[in-house]
């Protein structure tokens, strides 16, 4: 049997059972040692199958460069091409962006689509102060330029008591 | 800070294993969370100059974190290639983070139990690591260090999919969850793919490693979560559990079977291997791996002492390609490596005798109060 990565004798086996069936990885004594495939007591075989597809090829530069007709992300350049070819994002607003394509590649992956489980609590929390200080500050800008200045006051109170929370 | 020789002086606290019971099947347990920095590239996308600023931002924040108090931490381009393989192999980095050069560094607990990867294939990697069946204390240690984080730190979280993930594999949760089992019994009675193929079938992952003969290397196996998306953390974990005990508990019923029904079969096997590493001289790592775990199972079994199991889960470890070459400082090339490796196994088993092949005839069984269904 041939090595899955090079054409050398295989001599090293990973065995996974995905949906009912085994799927062998085969390797040679040099593809498995570069992979990690030798050691069965390394938890790294959990990522090994799913992850590890390098973006080297993807790089900014390496890109197909048809700027004008490829869809990108506006925060991070990543295209839609790259995703199609290597299925991974280039930050975490492309899922935003991609959203058609996400919805098609998650389509199946997973239990569910919607998340269930923790949510970062302080961040949450410190996004929905800073909304709050955004929306206060402006009303307060209207306040002071129809000149209600009793009403600007008890804003300014408002934003003050929300810079207390901030700091506990 | 701690020392890079200080900090590998020690075995890990998850390598104390050696608890007996029916549980006695499950090595260890990891937790591994996986998060990103909002509006920061993901590290693969990133050029070297923006993973280091990734790294600016993240590595105060995960330095003084309270559990890293004398902790280690270094960049990975500190290291020399055998310090990272050592740390590859105690299981603290994974290997694609050891490839990785600027913009990547390791932050690991001094008990290594815990340790942070920055820039791997996400900004954050993070994983909690005991020994036995501990998945619910592993999540709970690592959840307090991800909840310390996020209050610096602004996540690449959306309240929809979740924590935002390089790869849409890992997205939602983040989690991956997986036990590492040691199966001996369940496959010298070809039971072995049917178990794993039920446990398949509800959606979990299992993964073993065969050399060229049908027995797995080792007999071992790791069983982890496939979906993180659409459940909460507690569930996934509980059903991981729940599955992993019925595993273990496979095992004991296979491992009291074979003394049952073939005594000196499995007295030949575990003698046999006995008798291999007390006197061998040149011991590849495959076979090395395939004889201990019989030894293990001696251990498990009543044929060797209950100690037995943590030292050869110490020996897993320790005669490994990086860890012989640390130990004596310098290089190895493979002819090397084994006789070396042959002299740790001899010397470290030294002291264990013969085994007691009396104490698995039928007629004495009863009287064996190692016997792994009988306890717990
Ligand atoms: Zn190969
Ligand atoms: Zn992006």
């Amino acid at each position: 049997m041939k090595c899955d990565f090079c054409s050398e004798n295989a001599t090293v086996f990973l065995t996974q059972l995905v949906e009912g069936v085994v799927k062998k990885v085969c390797l040679c004594e040099a593809c498995a040692q570069e992979r990690g495939v030798t050691d069965p007591t390394g938890f790294s075989l959990a990522d090994l199958l799913l992850g590890g597809t390098n973006f080297q090829a993807m790089q900014p530069g390496n890109q197909p460069s048809k700027k004008n007709s490829v869809k990108a992300c506006p925060t991070c350049g990543f295209t839609i091409e790259s995703l199609k070819q290597i299925r991974r994002f280039g930050c975490g607003d492309c899922y935003q962006i991609f959203g058609t394509e996400v919805t098609q590649m998650l389509r199946g992956m997973h239990q569910g689509t919607t998340h269930q489980g923790k949510a970062p609590a302080g961040q949450v929390a410190r996004q929905y102060r800073q909304q709050r200080i955004d929306d206060l500050s402006r009303k307060l800008e209207t306040a002071i330029a129809e000149e209600s200045y009793e009403e600007a006051a008890a804003i300014r109170d408002q934003m003050r008591e929300l810079d207390q929370t901030a700091t506990h | 800070m701690m020392r890079f020789s200080t900090l590998i002086k020690h075995p890990a606290d998850w390598m104390m294993t050696g608890h007996g019971g029916e549980q006695s099947a499950v090595l260890t347990s990891r937790i591994r969370l996986a998060r990103n920095i909002r509006g920061h590239h993901f590290p693969g996308w990133a050029k070297p100059k923006q993973r280091c600023e990734t790294l600016r931002v993240l590595l105060p924040a995960v330095e003084n974190l309270s559990v890293m108090k004398d902790g280690f931490a270094q960049e990975l381009c500190s290291l020399s290639s055998i310090q990272k393989q050592i740390l590859v192999e105690r299981h603290l980095i994974s290997r694609e983070h050891a490839a990785r050069g600027e913009g990547s560094a390791a932050v690991i607990e001094r008990r290594q139990s815990l340790s942070l990867m920055i820039n791997e294939e996400d900004h954050l990697r993070m994983q909690a690591i005991r020994p036995g069946l501990q998945l619910t204390a592993a999540f709970q240690s690592l959840s307090a260090v991800d909840s310390e984080l996020e209050n610096q730190l602004d996540y690449a979280f959306d309240p929809t999919l979740g924590y935002l993930t390089t790869c849409p594999t890992n997205i939602g949760t983040g989690l991956r969850a997986s036990s590492m089992l040691h199966l001996p019994a369940l496959e010298l009675t070809s039971q072995l793919e049917q178990v794993l193929q039920a446990v398949n079938k509800i959606g979990l992952a299992v993964r073993g490693i065969y050399g060229e003969g049908t027995e797995s290397l080792g007999h071992l196996f790791q069983i982890s979560n496939q979906s993180t998306l659409g459940e909460s953390e507690e569930y996934i974990i509980q059903r991981l559990e729940r599955v992993i005990k019925q595993v273990a508990r496979h095992e004991a019923n296979a491992r009291e079977k074979l003394l049952d029904d073939r005594p000196q079969f499995i007295a030949d096997k575990i003698g046999r291997a006995y008798g291999i590493l007390r006197h061998c001289h040149i011991m590849e790592s495959k076979e090395a791996l395939t004889l201990l775990s019989l030894v293990r199972l001696g251990g498990s079994i009543g044929i060797f002492p209950k100690e037995t199991t943590a030292l050869c889960d110490a020996l897993f470890m320790e005669i490994q390609p990086a860890h012989l070459q640390w130990s004596t400082a310098r290089a190895l090339c493979a002819d090397e490596r084994d006789a070396l490796r042959a002299e740790i196994i001899r010397a470290r088993l030294h002291s264990l005798e013969s085994p007691h092949i009396s104490h698995i005839a039928p007629e004495e069984k009863p009287s064996n109060s190692d016997h792994p269904s009988s306890h717990e």
